[in-house]
């Protein structure tokens, strides 16, 4: 009984130390992809932009940054459900982040505007 | 790491409080505190399929409101303009049409009952919207600047209202009318409606900032309250767009804006009106073709 504890112990310790180094690669193999997307969209290069910050969010999909920049792209490119669902997710994992707030806010507002449809 | 940390002296601890404290500064630094404002460009698609059209005519609109501004010859102007130079459509230059005096001539033909610039607006006063064989020619008579013909501008209805306006709008049902209108000048894609430009006043709180400059000579802006009585106008224009080879409504709509400036401030009816279309613009032709809306958005690390 108590070799099984131990060994239960033992292996959560193994998990907790192997998920440790796991989680800080993805996460700054991320965040490589997140800055290198950044420094595409400020030379206008939204393409490459969108594709490092997808690669981003695949590497680490709890990255809510990563999540921020793609709805913005998505956004960019006219793709307002896809942006949605990118900001949302952000959101999600960073509920109480103002500047991902404020960017939703205001891609809402644009987003009511283009479903508009008139008044027949 | 855990063994040390159950042991650990007092330097030690401080090393870790240290590292702690650094950690979380490090984190602010690259994490929180990282981000770039970007601008962008958000395109939104054309609501309505122009392209079985080579040209399009601004006719004229059922206007009222304010007696200052003739708000059916300035939309008309002001929409031609802003298609000729945003818009791929061949702008039709015509004589703007009287279109409330074509209406109360419809609606007088039809038996429809016609607002009469004496009576009371009242429910029943709602025509029902149905097709009328127009009796008034499409071709428009001769207007002046002001897209009235002499004899009809005594006798039209002034609208002062929405529920004025109300029993103008069967002539944008009349599908005859539209259709002839649309084989007159080879089947554009028409543009008509109605504008609704109307003084507004209002009294209450108002938030401002006020500066001031303390003892050291440091601007301090501070945000307050005040009672304040304000005018202005609203502006509400219906733009319908009709398909001018089967004289069909194909699209419409409505925007509302408002803009209030201090009673002191003595803004003419002209510029406020303009200031207004400066919003409506935008999403007028956004209909048409697709649009670029800029803006900033952050990007975060």
């Amino acid at each position: 009984m108590v070799r099984t504890r131990l060994a239960a112990a033992f292996v959560v310790m193994g998990l907790t130390l192997a998920a440790g180094p796991a989680f800080a690669d993805s996460r700054s193999d991320s965040k490589a992809q997140v800055d290198f997307g950044i420094k595409a969209a400020q030379r206008d290069l939204w393409k490459e932009a969108l594709y490092r910050w997808k690669r981003a969010v695949e590497i680490d999909p709890t990255y809510a940054a990563a999540y921020n920049n793609l709805a913005i792209a998505f956004e960019h490119n006219g793709r307002f459900d896809d942006a949605r669902v990118a900001y949302e997710k952000a959101l999600e994992l960073e509920p109480n982040n103002v500047l991902i707030k404020q960017n939703y806010d205001l891609f809402r507002e644009i987003n009511d505007r283009a479903n508009r449809n008139g008044d027949r | 790491m855990i063994g040390r940390t159950a042991t650990a002296t007092g330097s030690t601890r401080r090393v870790v409080t240290f590292g702690a404290g650094a950690l979380a500064l490090t984190l602010v630094a690259s994490g929180c505190v990282s981000f770039y404002e970007i601008p962008i460009e958000t395109p939104i698609n054309a609501k309505l399929d122009v392209s079985p059209f080579q040209r399009v005519h601004v006719v004229g609109f059922i206007a009222g409101g304010s007696d200052d501004v003739d708000a059916n010859l300035e939309t008309v102007r002001l929409l031609r303009s802003q298609l000729r130079t945003r818009s791929g459509l061949r702008v039709i230059e015509a004589d703007v049409l009287p279109l409330a005096e074509i209406a109360q001539e419809m609606n007088k033909d039809s038996g429809a009952p016609t607002e009469t610039p004496a009576a009371p607006a009242t429910e029943s006063a709602t025509p029902e919207v149905k097709p009328v064989t127009p009796a008034v020619k499409p071709t428009p008579e001769a207007v002046d600047s002001a897209g009235h013909s002499p004899q009809a501008a005594a006798s039209v209805a002034r609208v002062r209202d929405e529920k004025s306006l109300a029993s103008f709008e069967p002539i944008f049902a009349n599908v005859e009318y539209w259709k002839k209108l649309g084989e007159e000048f080879q089947q554009p894609l028409i543009v008509t409606g109605t504008v609704l430009f109307t003084p507004q006043s209002k009294s209450g709180m108002v938030s401002q900032t006020r500066e001031t400059y303390d003892n050291l000579g440091r601007r301090v802006v501070t945000p307050t309250r005040v009672f304040m009585e304000r005018k202005g106008y609203i502006l509400r224009p219906k733009f319908i767009f009709i398909d001018g080879r089967t004289g069909t409504r194909i699209y419409a709509e409505s925007f509302r804006e408002e803009r209030l400036y201090p009673s002191q401030q003595n803004v003419p009816a002209l510029s406020s009106y303009f200031e207004l279309m400066d919003d409506v613009i935008p999403r007028f032709l956004n209909v048409l073709s697709t649009q670029k809306v800029r803006g900033t958005r952050v990007l975060l690390k």
